[in-house]
C-alpha cells in the first residue's frame, strides 16, 4: 500500500483497532476524540452507555421525529373520526352530538401509537443508513467478532487529521490486540 | 436434606448462571440455529403441529361454501367460539409485551432472557386471534370492509362502534408487536450472519439484518428507539384489552355492561399470556438445554406474576358476583344466579376452581420453582382462562331479558375444528420459529454477564 495519504483516501477506509475489554475500547474512545479525530466509530457487541459520553453521543432527533409521528397520528386519527362521522356520513341519532368526542378517544389513541412507533423504526434506520448492502468495516476479516465478543474502533481516512502512519501509531499507543486497515 | 433458609437471590438462582462469556452466550444461543442438528422430536412436533393445522383449513373452508351457520350460533347467542377465543388467543399475546416493553421500563433485567420468544408468542398469539372476528363475519373476503376507505356504496364504519375501535387497536397491536420484533431482532440477525458458516445461510440473515455492523452511532439511537416503542407498547397493550373489553362493556346485556371490565380483562389476559409463556418456556429450556439463561428464577418470577394477575382476577369474579346482587336490578342478580347455577354452572366452577383455586399453589416458593409442577399448573390456568370467556360471552347471552328468546349454546365439530386448527397454527409456528431465528436476546443476554461491566484501566 502506498504512503501517500492522498493515494490512502482513494483505497483506504480507515484503520481499526481491535479491544479484547469494553472498558480498554471506552478509554480508547476518548483518548481518539481527545486527540481531536471526529470521523471514528466504535463497534461492540452490545450497546455501551458509557461511549455515549466517551464519544459524545447524543443525537435526540429519534425522539423528535417519534414525537412529530406520534401528534400526527393523533390529529389523524381524530380528523378522520370526525370527518367521517360529521362530514361524510353523518347519522342523526335522536339529535345526538355529530362530532361526539368521547367516542373518538380509542381511535384517535391506536393511532397516536402506530404513526409514533412507525416513525420511531423508520427514522432509527434511516439515520443509521439502514438497510445498507455493503459497508468497508467488514472487509476485515476478524471484523465478524464486533457482533459476537471483541470490541472495535476504526478512525476513518477521511478525518482531517488522519494519516497512515501517525493514525496507526496513535491506535497501537492505545493497547489494542491488532490494528488492521480497512480496505474500501 | 435440611432445608436452610437463604435468601431469595441466592436460592433461587441468578439471572444467569456464572461460567457464561460474551462468546459463550453468542455461540450457545446461535448454535441452536444454526449448529444443532434438526432432532426426530421437533420434525414430530411441527408435523403433527401443521397436521392439527389442516383443522383450520377444513373448518374455514367449509364455513365459507356454507356459512356461519355451520358454526352452533344462532339467536341468542350470536357470538359463540369467534368472539371466545379471539378474546382467548388476544390475551395470550399480552404477555409477550407486558415482558418486552414494561419490564424493560421498570429496568427488570430478568426479562433479557425471555423476551423474544415471548414477542414471538404475542405476534403468533395475535395472529391466530386475527382469525376469528375476519371469519365470523362469514364473508372474510370482504373483510377490508372493516376499514375506513372511500368506496362507491359511499358507506363508512362506524367510529362510535367498539367494534371498529377492535379493528384499530388490534391492527395497530400486530403492527406495533411486529416492529418491536423485528427491531430487537436486527443486532441478533447480524450475530448469525456473522456466524453462519455457508453463504446462502450468511446472505439471509444478512439481508434481514440490513447491514447492521454494531456501531456505536447507531447502538445510541438504536436504544432511544427500543425505549420509545417500549414506551409507545406499553400504553397500547393495555388499550388493546380495554377496547376488547368494550365489546361488552359498551353494550346493555346484563353481565357485560360493567365497568370493572376493563382492569378485569387486562389483569386477566396477562394471567392468560403468562401461563401460556410458562406452558411453552419450560419444555424448550428442557429441549434445548437453555437451564442456565431460563433459571428457576425466571420461572420463580413468572409464576409470582402469574399469581399476583390470578387475585386481580379473583377480585374481578367476586365484584361481579356482588354487582349482580347489589345492583337490585331483576336482570343483573338473575345473570349472576343463572351463572352459578344455570346450565352452564359446570363451566363456572371449574372456572373457579382453574383460575382462582389452582393459582393458589404458587404462594409455595418450592412449586413456583419446581418446573413439572408450574407446567401443570400454567395448563390449567390456560384453560380456565378459556372457561372465563366461555362464560362471560355464552352464560350472559343465552338468557337475557325476555325468557321467550332464551335458548341454549353448544359448539359444533366445525366450531372444533376452528378452535383446534388455530392451536395447530400457533405451534407450527413456535416450531418454526425456534429453528430459524434466535430465540433469546443474544444482545441483550451479554449485558447481563460480569464481562460486560465498563471497568476503564487507569490512564498513564
Amino acid at each position: 500500500m502506498s504512503a501517500y495519504t492522498e493515494d490512502d483516501q482513494d483505497t483506504l477506509y480507515g484503520l481499526m483497532a481491535e479491544f479484547e475489554t469494553p472498558g480498554q475500547l471506552v478509554a480508547a474512545a476518548r483518548r481518539t476524540r481527545e486527540a481531536g479525530f471526529r470521523k471514528f466509530d466504535a463497534y461492540t457487541p452490545y450497546p455501551i452507555h458509557e461511549l455515549d459520553g466517551a464519544m459524545d453521543l447524543h443525537d435526540n432527533r429519534v425522539s423528535l421525529f417519534t414525537l412529530i409521528g406520534g401528534l400526527l397520528g393523533c390529529a389523524g386519527g381524530f380528523t378522520l373520526a370526525t370527518w367521517v362521522s360529521a362530514v361524510a356520513w353523518p347519522l342523526n341519532i335522536g339529535g345526538r352530538p355529530l362530532i361526539s368526542v368521547p367516542m373518538f378517544i380509542p381511535v384517535t389513541f391506536e393511532c397516536t401509537i402506530l404513526l409514533g412507533g412507525l416513525t420511531a423504526a423508520i427514522s432509527m434506520l434511516l439515520m443509521n443508513g439502514l438497510p445498507q448492502p455493503y459497508h468497508p468495516v467488514f472487509n476485515v476479516e476478524r471484523f465478524v467478532n464486533a457482533s459476537r465478543s471483541k470490541f472495535f474502533l476504526c478512525i476513518e481516512s477521511a478525518d482531517p487529521k488522519f494519516d497512515r502512519q501517525d493514525t496507526e501509531g496513535f491506535l497501537e499507543s492505545l493497547g489494542p490486540q491488532e490494528v488492521a486497515e480497512v480496505a474500501k | 436434606m435440611q432445608p436452610v433458609e437463604l435468601p431469595d437471590k441466592i436460592h433461587v438462582g441468578p439471572v444467569i448462571d456464572q461460567g457464561h462469556s460474551l462468546a459463550s452466550v453468542s455461540d450457545k444461543v446461535a448454535g441452536i440455529v444454526l449448529k444443532r442438528k434438526v432432532t426426530l422430536g421437533w420434525v414430530f412436533g411441527l408435523l403433527l403441529s401443521f397436521a392439527i393445522l389442516q383443522n383450520l383449513m377444513a373448518g374455514a373452508t367449509w364455513l365459507i361454501i356454507k356459512g356461519v351457520g355451520v358454526w352452533g350460533i344462532n339467536i341468542p347467542v350470536g357470538w359463540g367460539f369467534a368472539i371466545i377465543n379471539f378474546v382467548w388467543w388476544i390475551g395470550i399475546g399480552h404477555a409477550g409485551t407486558l415482558i418486552s416493553a414494561i419490564l424493560l421500563l421498570l429496568n427488570q433485567s430478568w426479562r433479557n432472557a425471555i423476551n423474544r420468544f415471548a414477542e414471538a408468542m404475542t405476534l403468533f398469539a395475535v395472529m391466530c386471534a386475527g382469525m376469528f372476528p375476519v371469519l365470523h363475519t362469514g364473508r372474510p373476503w370482504l373483510a377490508y370492509w372493516l376499514l375506513p376507505y372511500p368506496n362507491t356504496m359511499a358507506l363508512w364504519p362506524q367510529f362510535r362502534s367498539p367494534l371498529l375501535w377492535d379493528v384499530f387497536a388490534v391492527t395497530t397491536y400486530l403492527t406495533i408487536s411486529a416492529v418491536f420484533w423485528y427491531v430487537g431482532l436486527i443486532p441478533d440477525l447480524a450475530t448469525l450472519r456473522d456466524t453462519a458458516k455457508t453463504p446462502g445461510l450468511r446472505r439471509t440473515y444478512g439481508l434481514l439484518a440490513m447491514g447492521w455492523r454494531n456501531s456505536a452511532r447507531h447502538w445510541q439511537r438504536y436504544e432511544k428507539a427500543s425505549l420509545l416503542l417500549a414506551g409507545l407498547a406499553t400504553p397500547l397493550v393495555v388499550s388493546v384489552h380495554t377496547v376488547v373489553s368494550f365489546d361488552f362493556a359498551v353494550s346493555i346485556i346484563p353481565g357485560w355492561h360493567t365497568t370493572i371490565f376493563p382492569p378485569y380483562f387486562v389483569a386477566g389476559a396477562i394471567y392468560s399470556g403468562f401461563a401460556m409463556v410458562l406452558t411453552l418456556m419450560i419444555p424448550v429450556r428442557r429441549f434445548y438445554g437453555l437451564d442456565d439463561i431460563i433459571t428457576l428464577r425466571h420461572l420463580n418470577n413468572m409464576a409470582k406474576v402469574t399469581l399476583a394477575t390470578a387475585l386481580i382476577v379473583a377480585y374481578g369474579y367476586t365484584m361481579e358476583a356482588f354487582f349482580g346482587y347489589f345492583s337490585a336490578d331483576t336482570y343483573e342478580k338473575f345473570m349472576i344466579w343463572n351463572r352459578m347455577t344455570g346450565p352452564y354452572a359446570v363451566f363456572y366452577w371449574c372456572l373457579i376452581l382453574c383460575n382462582i383455586i389452582t393459582p393458589q399453589f404458587l404462594w409455595s416458593k418450592k412449586i413456583r420453582t419446581s418446573p413439572g409442577i408450574l407446567w401443570i399448573i400454567s395448563i390449567i390456568v390456560n384453560i380456565g382462562m378459556w372457561l372465563e370467556r366461555f362464560v362471560i360471552v355464552v352464560t350472559s347471552l343465552h338468557r337475557d331479558f325476555l325468557p321467550s328468546s332464551w335458548g341454549m349454546y353448544w359448539p359444533t365439530v366445525w366450531d372444533w375444528a376452528v378452535y383446534t386448527g388455530t392451536l395447530g397454527m400457533f405451534m407450527t409456528l413456535i416450531f418454526l420459529f425456534v429453528r430459524v431465528l434466535p430465540m433469546i436476546t443474544i444482545f441483550e443476554l451479554r449485558m447481563l454477564l460480569p464481562d460486560a461491566t465498563v471497568k476503564e484501566p487507569v490512564a498513564q
